[in-house]
């Protein structure tokens, strides 16, 4: 019955028209790309940013080309302002953590290889998918029209707290109209990102192929599901927050303003909100979406170090138990960005323990990245390298988190440089690794040509031991008690941290600059790379069954038939050393 | 795990886990599989009533985050004036009960492909859905015309909060059974599948309930 | 390949491992009564995670360069994993991290669990975009009630000026000294002064934004969230002078939002105390 059913075949051609084929396309593969670009435009500019922020900190008045003519108020003769430093900044966080963290991941990667890898021919509602770009797309667009309007993009910062973010204009320059994009681009992107969240679960749940269990899935595919839960039932709290916030900002409510306010000398006409209900909400969302963040990278990082270690993932069933207790857990700890914010200090211990529990499964998941290579046959081609970086860097990142979970320490942590070490560390850089890690490992099946191994490595040897240079530094800064979000330095004790200031700013250059590789290497590789085989670094996942690239409808019309789980490698009798998924043959092994 | 032996499983048996086997004929792209691009891609039914169960789970995520922020900013505020809820709304309530009724009964219908019944209960269901929206309407205008607005006072605040994104959802459930009333036809003559019908009934049933939690949540905690 | 990332992971992670050892960069002194606490529950969590960082880097260079692929024909172990590993390091992971959180437990109690005491001396900090003011009750130890922006009358829906803050004045916080008693003798400064050795209840409160006292050789950072009252006490153990920062984003000055903080003798207290009501 079931081999009958494999040979029937429907096969399905693209549309010809190129603005269905390229632009409004419902072929995950397309809309997978198209998330990509866009994150790709993001990581860029958030990274132009950061770049700025690097330079306005260590030399307040460097006059910077062309700065003046996208901001004449913000940076007049090309000198960044204290208050587009913040403006930056602002921008900075949002781009990154909504439109480069989550959507890469998750919409670029899983979209891309989430049908491949379970063997279906699209996701399951394909018109909801190419929706959802659109959405996320409008609401990167918004965002982006805050760097053109009179006084320039907001700066309350990516957590937008009110009253600041609340009040208007009397709060600050890009408060009036450039928080209302905010708002509106946020509660535009938590609306992409549910419809695109019910997707991925129901493709993951009802298009499995024949014999694909959940057991059998690939970790990525665990790792998109479990973000795509996290995501539905977090953004919709964010949404409702954003909701309520823009009702504050424009239609006279008071669910996060206090009474009594003098803003600016202004009387501001609310009563009886509450600024730490603002921060719970966002903090319920907030902190799922680190994970949403990182959990793609865990996934993708198991994949590659099993396929290039030629070895099993140690602890399969550990790993994806280990995602899903930090999926729900990573519901039960946002407080801990709270700890000095006038919360409940009992409330504030509860957390802090729940805190400590989600780095369990953490822990879990590094010995077993680490137990995979041991005895392994290490292949050092570059997603390999990146994959290793991101087992470094969450480590690193992980063990400040056991500093800032605990309350007595958070009291003088909390809002320091060692907090944006930490963050940036474990979510920032150990996620954008998973990205670099799936667009080395995947870019041959995506354009069917391989991306240059040289570049590569030079791309990972100046990023890795970059962002080391970048952020180890801001935990010694952490230290000596370095406040976050200050535009310039004045304080008496900040002074003789200037120095580590410059050393940040230098690293960041360099790394920022040899980004520009690896956008080389991808323009270039599109064209002229080696081309790619079916299977190039001889993994075992459906995807690489398929031509490079994949035909517009996958398994042309066939339906794979599964019988191994995902991580074969190495199989004692085997005739090579992986075992495709859906390989029929049959090997005895001695454990 | 002490010894191994790898066995290609059986994919008959593999199939269920998760309970998620394609059992049925909905076996991949069923159907036509007529011609190029889209036409023949189609998923069995129960994904798409999956999916929209998991996009219950979200709105149920958005409004208990709106009862949540309601429940703290009364518990802590000295400033909440509980409104007297319209009357209307006792009524709005018993139309949009209605109209779950209707629906189920068009539904039974459809099952017996009587064309006349399954038209007639879905476009009352329209017509009912339509009446709460009004109703909602007239009940914003009578607070209005009391002065209460969005502004006035906290628990205000919530009620046109709640009521308008509630509102918005059933509008688009009310754009859902426009859609099956534009595909009713073929679907009574069995050419085209009811999943349309069937999943935007339970998000109907599901916005009915809905409303029950929220007029619940109105008079007797606001 | 396999050598030099092995390498440069553990330059990386010695180098790290180095300033925190070297104290190159580190806490300014302690001068408050809990404090030692806190540093002493910071370096037991610097030993064991500093111990878990050396060893997992260490690990994974090792592994990297020791099971690299030598094109020797040889083939990777084949292994799914290891339950009883598995086991040990769950339960070593929960046991360390669980129990290091639980020792900072009364850490956090002594500061925010029990209250000031009675006999406390009680300041009101006031932060504001982009300033610090500081009230002191005078003799009869009480604050008299402020008068900022406009109050809000749940009766009628209408908010009623009640504003009295004038920079031009001096009146920063708003007090009608003529109407309220308790406001007669309150002293509002730019600078917070303490005696050393004294309890200090510190009340916190905003008049726009969300700001954050933070003084770092106090140990002490709480936020100022408008609305809000938010009390945290302390005991300063030295004298001398210190900075405030802000610590929550608060607008476009928040790098400038700083004042000074003393810590006195008694004798030394009392007249700057005398000479700030005398200027009032």
């Amino acid at each position: 019955m079931a081999e009958m059913q494999a040979e029937i075949v429907h096969r399905h051609e693209a549309p010809k028209a190129f603005i269905w084929k390229y632009i409004f396309s419902l072929d995950h593969k397309v809309i997978g790309i198209q998330y990509y670009l866009l994150a790709l435009f993001s990581v860029f500019v958030g990274l132009t940013l950061s770049i700025l922020m690097r330079i306005h900190l260590v030399w307040p008045q460097a006059s910077i080309p062309l700065l003046d003519k996208v901001s004449p108020l913000g940076a007049p003769g090309g000198v960044i302002s204290p208050e587009y430093y913040l403006s930056l900044l602002t921008l900075h966080g949002t781009i990154m953590v909504f439109f480069v963290l989550t959507t890469a991941p998750q919409g670029g990667f899983g979209n891309y290889f989430l049908p491949l890898q379970i063997g279906a021919e699209d996701m399951a509602f394909p018109r909801l998918n190419m929706l959802s770009f659109w959405t996320t797309f409008a609401g990167l667009a918004v965002l982006m029209a805050t760097f053109f309007i009179h006084d320039g993009p907001p700066i309350g910062g990516w957590t937008s707290y009110p009253p600041l973010s609340a009040v208007g204009g009397a709060a600050g320059p890009g408060m009036a109209v450039g928080e209302t994009l905010w708002v509106v681009s946020i509660a535009i992107f938590c609306v992409a990102s549910m419809l695109g969240a019910i997707n991925f679960i129901a493709t993951t749940l009802d298009l499995r192929a024949r014999g694909l269990s959940l057991m059998k899935l690939p970790l990525t595919c665990w790792a998109w599901f479990l973000t795509a839960i996290l995501g539905l039932l977090s953004f919709a709290v964010l949404l409702a927050a954003g909701v309520l916030l823009l009702l504050d900002r424009t239609g006279g409510t008071s669910f996060f303003i206090p009474g009594g306010l003098l803003v600016s000398d202004k009387p501001i006409l609310h009563s009886g909100g509450s600024p730490l209900l603002w921060q719970h909400l966002f903090w319920f969302f907030g902190h799922p979406e680190v994970y949403i963040a990182i959990l793609p990278g865990m996934g993708v990082t198991s994949h590659v170090l099993s396929t290039f270690a030629r070895k099993p993932i140690f602890g399969y069933r550990a790993m994806v138990y280990a995602m899903s207790a930090i999926g729900v857990l990573g519901f039960c700890v946002w407080g801990h960005h709270m700890f000095v914010s006038g919360m409940s200090p009992y409330s504030a211990f509860a957390f802090s323990v729940l805190t400590m529990a989600i780095a369990i499964p953490s822990a879990i998941k590094t010995f077993n990245w680490i137990g995979t290579l041991l005895g392994a046959k290490i292949r050092f081609s570059t997603p390999m390298l990146f994959s290793i970086g991101f087992v470094s860097l969450f480590v690193t990142g992980g063990l400040s988190g056991i500093f800032l979970g605990q309350p007595p320490l958070d009291i003088y942590f909390h809002d320091t440089y060692f907090v944006l070490a930490h963050f940036h560390m474990i979510m920032g850089v150990a996620s954008i690794f998973g990205i670099f890690t799936a667009t080395y490992f995947w870019f041959p099946k995506m354009f069917g040509r391989m991306m240059n191994e040289t570049l590569g490595k030079i791309h990972f040897w100046i990023t890795f031991v970059g962002v080391y240079a970048i952020f180890m530094p801001m935990h010694y800064l952490g230290l000596e008690g370095n406040p976050r979000r200050y535009a310039e330095f004045i304080d008496n004790f900040l002074l003789p941290l200037m120095s580590v200031h410059r050393f940040i700013s230098i690293a960041a250059f360099i790394t920022g600059a040899a980004q520009l590789i690896f956008l080389f290497n991808l323009i270039w590789s599109l064209f002229k790379g080696k081309k790619a085989t079916e299977n190039p670094w001889e993994a075992t996942t459906l995807e690489w069954t398929v031509p490079s690239p994949p035909p517009f409808d996958n398994f042309a019309g066939k339906h794979p038939v599964i019988y191994h789980g995902a991580y074969e490698f190495s199989v004692p009798g085997a005739e090579k050393d992986y075992i495709m998924q859906n390989s029929p043959e049959e090997v005895a092994a001695d454990h | 795990m002490a010894s191994t032996v790898l066995t290609p499983t059986k994919p008959a048996k593999a199939g269920k886990p998760g309970g998620s086997g394609r059992g049925s004929g909905g076996f991949g792209p069923g159907g036509s599989g007529g011609g190029g691009g889209w036409e023949g891609y189609r998923v069995p039914s129960r994904t798409y009533r999956l999916g929209m169960w998991f996009g219950l789970g979200g709105i149920v995520m958005l409004f208990a985050a709106f009862t949540s922020a309601m429940v703290v900013r009364r518990g802590m505020s000295f400033d909440w004036a509980s409104i007297a809820v319209p009357r209307i709304l006792w009524l709005n309530t018993g139309v949009l009960l209605a109209s779950s009724l209707t629906l189920e009964l068009s539904r039974r219908a459809l099952a017996r492909r009587s064309a006349t019944q399954f038209n007639r209960w879905l476009y009352a269901t329209l017509v009912l859905g339509l009446a709460f929206l009004g109703g909602q309407l007239v009940a914003w205008r009578e607070l209005a015309s009391r002065g209460v607005y969005l502004a006035t006072n906290p628990s205000s605040s919530f009620f046109y909060v709640l009521t308008a994104a509630h509102g918005l959802h059933l509008a688009g459930g009310i754009i859902a059974l426009g859609y099956v009333v534009f595909r009713a036809g073929s679907m009574v003559r069995g050419l085209t599948r009811r999943t349309p019908l069937d999943v935007a009934a339970i998000y109907w049933h599901f916005m009915d309930g809905l409303w029950i939690y929220i007029f619940f949540l109105l008079t007797r905690w606001s | 390949m396999a050598l030099a990332v092995a390498l440069v992971v553990v330059i990386i992670t010695l180098l790290s491992g180095y300033f925190f050892w070297a104290h190159t960069w580190w806490f300014p002194i302690d001068i408050s009564k809990h404090g030692g606490a806190i540093d002493r529950q910071f370096t037991l969590t610097l030993i064991i995670t500093g111990i878990i960082f050396v060893l997992a880097q260490l690990a994974l260079a090792y592994a990297v360069w020791r099971y690299r692929d030598r094109g020797d024909g040889r083939k990777a172990r084949y292994s799914h994993g290891n339950n009883k590993l598995e086991a040990t390091w769950t339960i070593a992971a929960t046991v360390l991290f669980i129990g290091l959180t639980l020792m900072g437990y009364h850490i956090w109690a002594g500061i925010h669990f029990v209250g000031a005491a009675p006999g406390a001396m009680r300041v009101e900090v006031w932060g504001q975009q982009f300033a610090w003011y500081f009230r002191y009750p005078g003799p009869d130890g009480q604050f008299g009630p402020v008068h900022i922006g406009d109050k809000y009358d749940p009766a009628t829906g209408k908010y009623i000026d009640d504003n009295k803050v004038d920079d031009a004045t001096g009146n920063y916080l708003g007090l009608d000294r003529d109407h309220d008693a308790a406001s007669k003798d309150d002293i509002v400064t730019a600078t917070l002064a303490v005696p050393v050795n004294q309890q200090v209840e510190l009340i916190l409160r905003s008049k726009d934004v969300t700001h954050s006292f933070f003084v770092r050789e106090l140990r002490l950072k709480q936020d100022l969230v408008p609305g809000m009252e938010i009390p945290i006490h302390f005991t300063a153990t030295k004298t001398g002078r210190f900075e405030i920062a802000c610590a929550e984003l608060c607008g476009l000055g928040h790098y400038k939002m700083r004042a000074f903080f003393e810590v006195m003798t008694e004798p030394d207290y009392q007249k700057w105390l005398q000479n700030m009501a005398a200027a009032q």
